[in-house]
């Protein structure tokens, strides 16, 4: 079978896996939402909550929930790493210094899971699988459940309420994230990956070399590394090590998971706001994006262009034999466009055009299909602005999904789509303008060395997470800038799409007339792709030619 | 605002109660019980797919070593298979250091399996993304073959019969690439 006939048969697959897991998953996730019943173990955790599950709450009070949690949790996993060195089970390792137990703490809260520390010689298991292990589930769950508040906002009308931000939460965790943890992870172990608490196996090879074999609970953490979009390797080569990603199959599988969550969303999104239509409208979005990333990154890899990469004969520096540039390209698309930032290869040594559209699908601002929750909220946004584009075209007050778009809903809508490029831009601008933070630059030879920064701070920004690994991120100045820009590109966005929400509940629904722009057909869905590629690609153009592509052209 | 402060500080104390009780349930029963499951289930894979030779603890067949030139050789390593300290070179696609190593390589793949600089394949001078990478491709292991048969006298059919033996195709016939797995295959040279 030729390569391409391969790697053609690999997309195919994972597409058909997707599209089989679509409606039974996106319908059981709206039935959880939906249902009026807790299980008795939610009942008993409201009570050692001290809430009342069934009180609804405003946006206000969801969004305030929320980011009581999340601040909770960063002072948590902040002492967890300070603490290391008094806790069983962390390998003699010592403290984790303040800097980088700040920007990892950071990192975990805001789903982003940048790692400026190499996991085998910084965190013993225990913070790994009790704080980092945790938060992957929690962040997730934040994301998805802000998701679920914004589309209760569409769904509902003439109400404040948008549900409840500690029940949302716990059956996110308990009936959606962890029974397919539970059963995820022995398929991992079952592929390979590693599940032990060892601090290390030592093996004298057959030429009397000894090496350490690395051991920790690993099953359990890739799987919710991949499914909540998190991406925090167990190691430093993250889902390229053997030990957590140890055959293509495992490889396709972990795609998968990545994808499935934001993919399935999509469903129940329809599902609640009874025009599953709407639903496949942004499906199809998200795919078509994801699409032609995909088909960017793999054309480009296997093209080889670089100096280096034509010296080697292929793209094969920072990729492993088993996946190649197929299922490495593959990987690099599926793990930019969900904000989850696992790399099962270098992206510092793609090739200058294929690093490139890694770089690009992060600035579309994570929504094809985007990470968990936040991937359905920042398209259903930027699905308001393109109608309101539209209305400005033919001069009708824009609507969507019967709700109206006035002048409150588009400053939330315009806030929200300024912030991340804000964040991204000023902190890359100013880390250039710095000989510290330019001294950290690995790539010092041609634009990639720009390009390393950018990278930087659009995967922080965006809550990917992912690196041009190059960089030496584990100084003061990045520490301190990426860890602030993670929890404002994570933070500052929900609380205004929870306005939003709010804002579209209290409203009475417009009547569909025959000037209401359909928002399920191919003209919208056009109109979409465009004001996606357009918005982001304007806002970043400038920065892109600065780096990939006067490295590429 | 001061209206809502006692709504905040309640919120407060139910995030630190939730956290805890989610620290417990995610953070330590679900690791523990996963954990137990695997070593009950899949015993070698969950510790590491450790094999032995003659009876010792050799490597784990997922991990790359480093080998003697009457063995067959592993991909160039950025971290030298230190299985403790995985990574990759992240060196970019036009760097001219980059390049002098890749040429440096080949020459040194090429004199010391007597072929060709231009038949050393690309994973033979290029470094994994995880430093540990066990496999090569199938092209790197043939021009292997000759001086392997040489240095242990044994016959180039044998040792092609044992590389035949440790090589996997792709996965499902589509998934992934195929490749040789070095560690398996100099294991086998050394069990005979």
């Amino acid at each position: 079978m030729s390569d391409t006939a391969a790697g053609l048969l690999q997309v195919g697959l994972l597409v058909a896996l997707l599209a089989a897991a679509y409606r039974p998953f996106g319908g059981y996730m709206a039935r959880v939402y939906s249902s009026g019943k807790d299980l008795r173990i939610e009942r008993g955790a409201y009570k050692l909550f001290g809430v009342d599950p069934k009180a609804d709450q405003t946006w206000a009070v969801y969004a305030r929930s929320l980011i009581a949690f999340s601040a909770i949790s960063v002072v948590l996993l902040y002492l967890l790493q300070r603490l290391q060195h008094y806790l069983p089970l962390s390998l003699g390792l010592p403290s984790v210094p303040s800097g980088l137990a700040w920007n990892t703490a950071a990192s975990f809260v805001s789903n982003t899971n940048w790692q400026s520390y190499s996991p085998e010689q910084t965190m013993g298991h225990l913070v790994q699988f009790a704080g980092l292990a945790v938060q992957n589930f929690l962040s997730a769950a934040v994301g998805i459940v802000v998701a679920i508040a914004v589309i209760r906002g569409f769904a509902r009308s003439k109400t404040d309420r948008l549900g409840n931000f500690w029940v949302d939460l716990t059956r996110t965790t308990l009936r959606i994230l962890l029974p397919i943890a539970v059963v995820g992870t022995l398929v991992l172990v079952a592929m390979g990956v590693v599940q032990n608490f060892s601090g290390g196996h030592e093996v004298t090879s057959v030429v009397g070399q000894t090496q350490t074999i690395p051991g920790g609970p690993v099953a359990s953490q890739e799987i919710i590394k991949e499914l909540g979009t998190n991406g925090g390797g167990y190691y430093n080569a993250n889902s390229g090590h053997p030990f957590e990603n140890p055959n293509p199959l495992s490889n396709l599988f972990e795609i998968f998971l990545l994808l499935v969550i934001p993919v399935a969303l999509t469903r129940t999104f329809g599902l609640m706001i009874k025009d599953k239509r709407q639903g496949y409208a942004i499906l199809g979005v998200m795919g078509t994006i994801w699409a032609a990333f995909t088909f960017a990154a793999t054309f480009f890899e296997t093209q080889g262009a670089g100096t280096a990469t034509q010296a080697a004969g292929a793209a094969m520096e920072g990729k492993e034999t088993r996946f190649g540039e197929w299922a490495s390209a593959l990987f690099a698309s599926s793990t930019t466009g969900t904000s989850t930032g696992a790399v099962n290869s270098a992206h510092d040594s793609f090739t200058p055009l294929g690093g490139g559209t890694a770089l690009f699908h992060m600035m579309l601002g994570e929504v094809s299909p985007g990470g968990t929750g936040t991937g359905l909220y920042g398209m259903l946004v930027l699905a308001v602005l393109t109608v309101f584009v539209a209305g400005l075209m033919v001069g009708r007050t824009p609507e969507y999904l019967k709700k109206k778009i006035t002048a409150r809903e588009m400053k939330l809508v315009s806030l929200y789509i300024l912030t991340t490029p804000t964040l991204v831009l000023a902190g890359a601008s100013i880390a250039m303008g710095l000989a510290v933070a330019r001294a950290s630059i690995f790539n010092t030879d041609s634009p990639h060395g720009f390009s390393e920064v950018l990278y930087a701070f659009t995967s922080a920004g965006n809550n990917n997470g992912s690196a041009f690994g190059g960089i030496s991120a584990n100084i003061p100045f990045y520490n301190t800038a990426l860890g602030l820009v993670m929890l404002l590109g994570r933070f500052v966005p929900m609380v205004l799409v929870l306005a939003l929400a709010g804002s579209f509940a209290q409203q009475q629904p417009v009547p569909i007339t025959q000037g209401t722009l359909p928002t399920h057909k191919a003209l919208f869905v056009t109109m979409l792709i465009g004001v996606v590629l357009i918005v982001t690609g304007l806002t970043y153009f400038p920065a892109l030619t600065l780096g990939p592509l006067a490295e590429g052209l | 605002m001061a209206s809502n402060l006692p709504g905040s500080v309640r919120q407060f104390g139910v995030a630190i109660r939730a956290l805890l009780v989610f620290t417990v349930a995610l953070g330590i029963i679900y690791p523990l019980v996963m954990t137990g499951a695997a070593q009950a289930l899949f015993h070698g894979n969950a510790n590491g797919s450790i094999v032995k030779v003659n009876g010792k603890d050799v490597a784990s067949d997922l991990i790359g070593q480093t080998y003697g030139k009457q063995w067959f050789q592993t991909r160039p390593s950025a971290v030298d298979y230190n299985a403790m300290g995985s990574a990759a070179s992240q060196y970019g696609p036009n760097s001219p250091e980059l390049v002098k190593l890749i040429d440096q390589r080949r020459q040194e793949v090429a004199e010391l399996n007597g072929v060709d600089p231009s038949q050393v394949p690309p994973d033979a001078v290029t470094a994994s993304g995880s430093g540990l990478d066990p496999d090569i491709s199938p092209a790197y292991a043939a021009i292997q073959v000759d001086r392997v048969a040489r240095e242990r006298g044994l016959s180039v059919a044998e040792v092609q019969k044992l590389v035949k033996e440790n090589t996997k195709g792709r996965t499902l016939g589509f998934l992934g690439e195929p490749r040789v797995n070095v560690v398996t295959l100099n294991n086998a040279l050394a069990a005979l």
